[in-house]
């Protein structure tokens, strides 16, 4: 973690000297620099997406933990015909990348419901929390399966003989347990959503990819604007992960007791 | 034997694949009466006394438990009502303390207030003789200990009838008897129980009746004295003198 911090730090310090030594027009920081009226409004415009991705990450991220939950339940069933469309909705879904199925969600959606007789209109920011959330949710399916088939069965066997129901038995005995192997793989899983959102820009969505990209066509500085962009993801996921570590050394201690 | 019939096995059967596990087991068994089942690993024991509570389906057969016939839908969780078990492997809740362990069933499956349901535990762990260990994680506990654990969770959902899978094989040698004496003074209290064991001393002792198994089948079945004394097959034979000389 430190170690992370002190390369990425070299790294800026690099680019900031490289910056300020170079001559003519490689750098133009001043597109960014705070003290300067423009480059500050220019900061306030990119740092002023950091909202929407964090809102769309999240909204997106809690939707697809619950439908992950909904999808991975069947999919472990003794029969096979309710294991069946579990298994189909992971294999499809896994394998539509991202940016078709945005683009499917966002400009083809609205027409099938249209047909069926159910007029919906879809913004670029549900279109991308609908998109992000279908796509992660195979991965977190998955997730929730490996967490809860790692809970030896002995635990369901005790927990049906001593009367409890199938949704009891998940709900008290297997997911308690499970939840310390799965959330730290799920919570890994939103620095994945973090970085897809960026693909939200596409369909208009003003997040901090897109922001930047709308500055890039005014200002005409992409290596500045760019570099503060990524500089923003690099503290949105390093604060997640630094979230990550502090909840695996948390479940692990748990563990060892 | 006149007793009320409990338990009523009448030609099971049941494959894994290829391999039959239980091939034409009849077996009844009366209210308050102790049957040890003992026999060669993969001889279909478990898998005989897991068929009783719906752990595992059967192909052909018939069970019947208190009147409740296991071919009937559900029945496999009124059954359960009536039937306790005890695992090789304990099977206790690692996340809970060992009161919530036994507080569980009473409380969800039967409704009891936590009240009612801390009383009735705590009555079983006296029973077990650990109520100070009340308030601990299973993973804290003997294996021994945890075992007993595992007996009062199952005897506070008051079974008619209790199961017990090899309860000792995973226990080391010094903490066997603890578990076999609570289980002792169960049979002396009158439960009805099949018990799959190799403790030929503990079956000596409770067994109304042996049932010796070998390749899913019942080789043998008699009160323990005349068993022991004279096994009528040659594999009864071998296996007593594997398993006492082994002892």
């Amino acid at each position: 973690m430190t170690r992370t911090l002190k390369i990425w730090g070299l790294l800026l310090v690099v680019l900031l000297a490289a910056g300020c030594s170079s001559s003519g027009n490689t750098w133009g920081w001043y597109v960014i620099d705070p003290t300067t009226p423009q480059g500050q409004s220019n900061v306030k415009f990119l740092i002023g997406g950091f909202w929407a991705t964090i809102q769309l990450s999240l909204i997106a991220a809690a939707l697809s933990m619950t439908i992950g939950l909904l999808v991975a339940l069947p999919g472990m069933s003794d029969n096979r015909w309710v294991r069946l469309p579990s298994r189909i909705y992971i294999e499809f879904v896994r394998s539509i990348p991202l940016l078709p199925m945005l683009f499917w969600v966002f400009y083809g959606l609205p027409v099938v419901m249209k047909s069926m007789g159910i007029p919906i209109s879809i913004d670029a920011f549900w279109g991308a929390i609908i998109t992000l959330a279908i796509s992660d949710s195979a991965f977190t399916a998955e997730i929730y399966r490996a967490g809860i088939q790692s809970i030896p069965k002995g635990q369901t066997e005790a927990a049906r003989t001593v009367g409890l129901t199938y949704g009891q038995t998940m709900r008290y005995v297997v997911l308690p347990q499970a939840i310390r192997r799965i959330l730290p793989p799920l919570a890994n899983q939103f620095i994945y959503i973090v970085k897809m959102s960026a693909f939200a820009s596409v369909i208009g969505m003003q997040e901090l990819t897109r922001r930047a990209n709308e500055l890039v066509v005014t200002e005409y500085r992409p290596l500045e604007i760019y570099s503060l962009l990524i500089l923003e993801y690099l503290v949105l996921v390093l604060i997640i992960s630094f979230f990550v570590r502090w909840l695996e050394r948390k479940m692990g201690s748990d563990e060892r007791r | 034997m006149s007793a009320e019939r409990v338990i009523e096995i009448s030609s099971l059967n049941k494959s894994f694949g290829d391999f039959r596990v239980l091939t034409n087991v009849d077996l009844s068994v009366s209210l308050g009466e102790r049957i040890v089942i003992c026999g060669p690993s993969g001889s279909g024991k478990s898998t005989l006394i897991r068929c009783v509570n719906g752990l595992e389906q059967f192909d052909s057969g018939h069970i019947e438990v208190d009147g409740i016939s296991l071919r009937d839908k559900g029945s496999a969780e009124r059954v359960r009502a009536e039937v306790g078990m005890v695992f090789q492997q304990f099977n206790l809740f690692p996340h809970l303390t060992v009161l919530e362990n036994l507080t569980l069933g009473p409380m969800k499956a039967r409704g009891l207030s936590r009240k009612d349901a801390e009383d009735l535990a705590m009555t079983y762990l006296d029973r077990v003789r650990i109520p100070e260990q009340a308030r601990k994680r299973p993973g804290d506990l003997s294996g021994g200990q945890q075992q007993r654990v595992a007996i009062a969770r199952s005897l506070c959902m008051k079974p008619k009838i209790m199961l017990f899978d090899e309860p000792t094989s995973a226990l080391d040698p010094e903490m066997i008897s603890e578990v076999l004496d609570v289980m002792v003074e169960l049979a002396q209290d009158g439960m009805t129980m099949l018990v799959v064991t190799h403790e030929m001393g503990f079956a000596r002792k409770v067994a109304d009746r042996m049932v010796f198994m070998d390749s899913g089948e019942i080789v043998e079945i008699g009160a323990p004295s005349a068993v022991f004394e004279a096994p009528k097959s040659e594999r009864f034979r071998a296996f007593l003198d594997k398993i006492l000389h082994h002892h």
